[in-house]
């Protein structure tokens, strides 16, 4: 299964909850501030391991996720 | 790719005020997701506390009504008798459950009201500024105990998921946490099983979540989810305390 | 429908299941037992009814709020310490602007108090009575019939107006039996409100909360408040004019002190003393105009109740230094005889040279 995902960045509170749990740690924090004051997560998957698992966006607490898989 | 994850339909789009990591809107958000995979959105009825989560009608896309401090159980009871086709339930955190509203709380559980309680326990006053709750834990230094809760002065952390469950009228208590993905689930499906319970016209129900507090305990975000597994769950045990209603959980 | 002998209290429970009225919350406290008890027996097992005798008179308010936010006609009672305890939930009442009725029969104060009649609560009842600027109306009875009469009023009133009622009854027109007509009958349907919130079906979701991170938001629902609150007093004043045409001393009472002063008033007619009263039935809206009306015909008032003086400031305010004011009260649960008040009245009369 191969999988992507999206952070809404303008969401995002940069509390690092899906960094942590990332089961591939494809997400890091972002240096460029939201408009919100927050250095938000971005997602890399230039490794392409993202499987869609949608862990990031279970644990999400603002749902700035979206996931996609296929 | 197919969309596999988002936003429940019964769950408002507006940015949360809560903080970085706060368990408030993972709760609602399952909360949320629970009223649609049950097809109760247009017979819910909540009522939020005031506390953090006061503003919850600006979140939950169903009809709502503020409680004063405490009273949540007394108003859902007041609804629920006067139009007992309603799905009715209290969003409460552990002051108001456990303080203020400890007579409440446990006379509509005596009462076998038959109504959903979800329990917010992060063993602070949240809005207010952290201090004290009934739930706070021994050695834990908020604004009201900056010595740290002794039990001499200060009291013990209450249980209320244990003194409720002695009540006849409880159906169903469980205590779960939202700070991991696993126990989000759980939660997720003790929630269900709650609302479930009501529209089955069992009883009272209660949820209470261990949830993470980052700005009250002085952590970050990630720091707090541990914590409670780290130091809360060993005060106040996950699992299910009490089910009458014959029926599993909802998978 | 003939007349019957009630108590004062199964009346105005008698009077509330024949106005609608579908769920009454209340608590033990003495001396209005008798309405809770009427409404266990008439309305716990009546289908479409709820009856709670809730865990304490806060928890009791809480539910009339909710069941007024489901839509239903609603009700609760206690007695001056439990109506103290529902200053918080009346507030909210008033503040979310849904209909209810609150019966308080009074009782002597302050703290536990005393259980016998007195009317110490009027500042209370009057002023708000919890936090914030708003006002009830109150209803101010003085007999079993006018408690049934009144009852009815009250949910038509709250209902209309969306202001919580408060009828200001007292532990002697609670407890005293008088014939009593019921003029109507309980509706077959009792109807639900309009704005009531009963699940967001087949319209947006809707919430009922009073508290706002914008003041300005808050001053506009005062505003408001206010603005309905000069309709109540151009449009909705009760009152009764007592023997006053020609009265040279007029007696301001309200409840059971006007019952009282009412025998004491008719035996000085007979010994040829010109004494009437002004009693006030909306004790909110005061029917203030109506009272200073009085005092361009009459200047000596001799105000009356069961307390230290509390209508006597609305009485004072409303006569606008027209008048020359009096004061003779009775606090704590003690019930003042008619030969007492005569007594007071007369000598009123005699220093004040009336009798010239």
């Amino acid at each position: 299964m191969k999988g992507r995902i999206e952070i809404n960045r303008e969401l995002c509170k940069g509390c690092e909850i899906c960094i942590f749990f990332c089961p591939k740690k494809l997400i890091a924090l972002s240096d460029e501030l939201n408009a919100a004051g927050y250095l938000p997560s971005a997602f890399n998957n230039d490794s392409g391991e993202c499987t869609g698992c949608a862990i990031c966006a279970s644990v999400c607490p603002d749902v700035a996720i979206e996931v996609y898989r296929g | 790719m197919k969309k596999v994850f988002s936003h429940p339909k019964s769950l408002k789009k507006a940015v949360f005020h809560y903080c970085p990591g706060c368990g408030h809107s993972i709760i609602h958000r399952i909360t949320c997701e629970v009223i649609d995979e049950l097809g109760i959105q247009e017979r819910v009825i909540g009522v939020p506390p005031p506390g953090c989560s006061v503003f919850a009608y600006y979140y939950f896309d169903v009809d709502m009504v503020e409680s004063a401090h405490g009273r949540g159980a007394a108003v859902a009871t007041g609804i629920k008798r006067a139009f007992p086709e309603s799905i009715v339930f209290t969003y409460q955190g552990d002051g108001d459950l456990a303080a203020i509203g400890t007579t409440e709380t446990l006379h509509a559980a005596n009462r076998g009201e038959n109504i959903t309680a979800i329990f917010i326990n992060n063993a602070v006053y949240g809005m207010t500024g952290g201090q004290m709750a009934p739930t706070t834990m021994l050695g834990m230094k908020t604004t009201t105990s900056p010595f740290g809760r002794d039990g001499k002065f200060e009291g013990h952390p209450i249980k209320m998921s244990e003194i409720l469950a002695q009540v006849q009228g409880s159906c169903y208590v469980e205590r779960c946490a939202v700070n991991s993905p696993a126990n989000i689930k759980k939660t997720k499906k003790a929630i269900k099983k709650a609302f479930q319970n009501q529209i089955d016209g069992k009883g009272y129900s209660l949820v209470e979540i261990l949830s993470p507090c980052p700005t009250n305990w002085k952590m970050s975000p990630v720091k707090s989810w541990q914590w409670v597994d780290d130091v809360m769950a060993k005060e106040f045990p996950l699992g299910l305390i009490k089910d009458t209603t014959g029926k599993k959980r909802a998978d | 429908m003939a007349k019957t002998l009630m108590t004062g209290n199964a009346a105005i429970g008698e009077a509330a299941i024949r106005a609608g009225c579908q769920s009454y919350f209340g608590y033990p406290i003495t001396p209005q037992n008798e309405l809770t008890e009427y409404m266990a027996a008439n309305m716990s097992r009546r289908p479409g009814c709820s009856f709670v005798q809730a865990e304490s008179e806060i928890a009791a308010i809480n539910m009339v709020y909710g069941a007024s936010v489901a839509g239903v006609r609603t009700m609760t009672s206690s007695s001056s310490p439990g109506i103290s305890l529902k200053q918080e939930g009346i507030s909210y009442l008033a503040a979310c602007q849904l209909p209810s009725v609150i019966v308080n029969m009074s009782r002597g104060g302050p703290g536990l108090g005393s259980i016998s009649a007195a009317q110490s609560d009027y500042f209370q009842s009057t002023r708000g009575g919890g936090h914030g600027d708003y006002r009830t109306i109150v209803l101010g009875p003085g007999s079993v019939q006018e408690l049934a009469d009144l009852t009815h009023h009250a949910f038509e009133m709250t209902d209309k107006y969306r202001i919580p009622v408060i009828i200001l009854g007292d532990g002697m027109l609670g407890q005293m039996m008088e014939p009593v007509e019921f003029r109507h009958e309980a509706p077959a349907i009792p109807p639900v409100r309009e704005d009531a919130l009963r699940g967001a079906t087949g319209r947006p979701s809707r919430f009922v909360r009073t508290f706002t991170s914008n003041p300005p938001d808050l001053e506009e629902l005062n505003w408001s408040l206010f603005r309905r609150y000069q309709l109540l007093r151009k449009q909705e004043v009760m009152w009764e004019n007592y023997m006053t045409d020609d009265a040279r001393l007029i007696v301001t009472a309200f409840g059971i002190a006007a019952r009282i002063a009412k025998g004491a008033i008719r035996q000085a007619r007979d010994m040829g003393l010109k004494i009437g009263m002004f009693r006030p039935i909306t004790l909110w809206p005061f029917p203030g105009e109506q009272l200073k009306e009085l005092s361009y015909t009459t200047k000596y008032f001799l105000d009356f109740e069961m307390n230290m003086g509390q209508m006597i400031e609305d009485v004072k305010l409303s006569l606008d230094g027209r008048g020359d004011v009096s004061f003779h009260g009775r606090p704590g649960g003690v019930i003042p005889t008619p030969s007492e008040v005569l007594r007071i009245i007369t000598r009123i009369y005699h220093q004040k040279g009336l009798n010239k």
